[in-house]
């Protein structure tokens, strides 16, 4: 089964999509990230004005069966959240990179936007 | 270095239709194929075909087979006439629960015993034990046939629709001469391609249904036909996932959650299936000590209140005025009641219906509260 990889977004290895726009950068899940985790049932979403680094757990999804960590995919503050997710949550399943969407935050070091991958790179890293 | 899987002779199956495969017991089981809510719902709703291959079948037979069993478990063997099952458990001399089963009377002095995938190896070696002491000058043969047969539950309200499809008579004499006219519990032997399989109408869902106990050779051919058969009824394939969420519905144990070496059936509530008053069994001296002190903790079902992460077993249990009094034993989001359930031992002070509990999620704590088992009742 082959997944969704938009040329646009940059993803890090531990399979979150970011979409930069200046300095705000939008943070979701990928396709393949919500094919393994199955259909999620729960939404647990960072606090707005956290501050979060790269790597740092700060959402939770929850499908049936299990519970599973989302990490900061970049450094920054939260500034928006998608309240949304929480009472459907399955739009994550559905449109992981419009609906679908975690969290904004405003970007504290644009540097570190080299850590992520390319969609190229990150279908090697998938196998897609 | 990860553990060998064993595989079922339903494994190519599983993958062919889209199965997402796991360790379960030390056997490589289908966790899902089109989801877990879908696959519970269908269940519920039609029907849902399930790989139990990986369960355990023993054959006790004998002049004896009877009083021996009776020796070991804590339901009254007794009161069993062919052609008829029950749930039973088997108890360590502490009244620790060894496992939960389902025991079969085939005919006079032939019983079946169906048993957990992962209590196989601990189940065989101390009943085989039991036999050298206590059943040593009795007639009693023992066979553990695991290895060489298998069992597919069909679960749902369709199944009776369209199941005498698949099989004929056998005319074994147990009555039901069709597979519909088994009442909850009874078991007969049917022909299925004219090869003879036991079927028994019981299952862990909470739904009328059979389970179907044959040789594995058997397995493919006739999980290939109750699909295809089934089809008029909606049937399809469901996973470990559905099966835990609907036997948690219905306040089902499972073996390593809510029964343990470290846990009575009193504690768990499964009083009903221990009998005090006839024959010794093992175990039964500690049962009664602790029917007349009381018991300290109890297993109790509950349901979230408002919205919260599904509760998870293991996490903490406290009273409304903050102690501590117990621990999740299983927990999931229930796709029947879009709610959080769940089963937890709490200390029996506070094991009452309509107590209020708050469940420690993530370090913050949500309440829940106690309601009557089964969680899930058809309306």
């Amino acid at each position: 089964m082959s997944s969704l990889v938009p040329d646009h977004l940059k993803y890090a290895k531990t399979h979150e999509w970011v979409k930069v726009e200046g300095d705000t950068a939008t943070i979701g899940i990928t396709d393949h990230a919500q094919a393994e985790l199955t259909e999620l049932v729960f939404v647990e979403l960072p606090a707005i004005s956290r501050n979060l680094k790269a790597g740092e757990a700060c959402a939770v999804v929850e499908s049936v069966k299990t519970a599973s960590d989302i990490y900061s995919p970049i450094t920054g503050e939260v500034i928006e959240v998608n309240e949304a997710l929480v009472d459907n949550p399955g739009s994550v399943n559905t449109d992981a990179y419009s609906d679908g969407w975690f969290f904004k935050m405003r970007l504290s070091d644009p540097g570190n936007l080299d850590e992520l991958m390319s969609a190229e790179e990150y279908k090697v890293l998938i196998g897609s | 270095m990860t553990e060998m899987l064993k595989r079922t002779p339903l494994f190519e199956k599983h993958v062919a239709l889209g199965g997402r495969m796991v360790g379960f017991g030390g056997w490589e089981m289908p966790v899902q194929y089109s989801g877990i809510k879908d696959e519970h719902l269908a269940v519920r709703q039609n029907a849902g075909i399930f790989d139990i291959c990986h369960m355990g079948e023993f054959f006790v037979q004998g002049a004896d087979a009877a009083s021996f069993l009776d020796s070991l478990l804590t339901h009254d063997v007794t009161q069993l006439s062919p052609g008829w099952g029950q749930y039973n458990l088997l108890c360590n001399e502490s009244g620790g629960v060894i496992d939960d089963l389902y025991l079969y009377c085939l005919k006079k002095d032939s019983y079946l015993l169906i048993v957990n995938a992962s209590r196989l190896d601990v189940d065989w070696g101390w009943i085989s034990e039991q036999k050298k002491t206590i059943g040593s000058d009795k007639q009693i043969s023992l066979e553990n046939r695991s290895t060489q047969m298998g069992a597919i539950a069909v679960q749902g309200p369709s199944v009776k629709s369209w199941i005498n499809e698949c099989f004929d008579e056998e005319g074994q004499g147990n009555g039901a001469g069709k597979v519909s006219e088994l009442k909850k519990n009874q078991i007969n032997a049917y022909l299925f391609n004219g090869n003879k399989v036991w079927i028994g109408a019981t299952g862990y869902t909470g739904e009328d249904g059979v389970e179907i106990i044959a040789d594995n050779d058997l397995m493919a051919e006739l999980w290939d036909s109750l699909l295809a058969r089934g089809h008029v009824g909606c049937v399809q394939p469901a996973g470990l996932g559905a099966r835990d969420t609907l036997r948690t519905e219905m306040c089902y144990p499972l073996y390593g959650h809510e029964l343990t070496t470290e846990t009575t059936p009193l504690e768990a509530g499964l009083g009903y299936f221990v009998d005090l008053k006839g024959a010794d069994f093992i175990g039964k001296q500690a049962l009664i000590d602790q029917k007349e002190s009381g018991v300290r903790k109890r297993c109790v079902a509950f349901q979230m209140k408002g919205r919260s992460a599904p509760p998870r077993p293991e996490y903490p249990v406290y009273s409304q005025d903050g102690k501590k009094i117990g621990q999740v034993t299983s927990g999931t989001s229930s796709p029947s009641l879009n709610n959080g359930i769940g089963m937890a031992y709490v200390e029996i002070d506070h094991a009452k219906v309509g107590n209020m509990l708050e469940i420690e999620i993530r370090g913050r704590k949500f309440p829940a509260e106690i309601v009557k088992k089964p969680i899930y009742r058809k309306s």
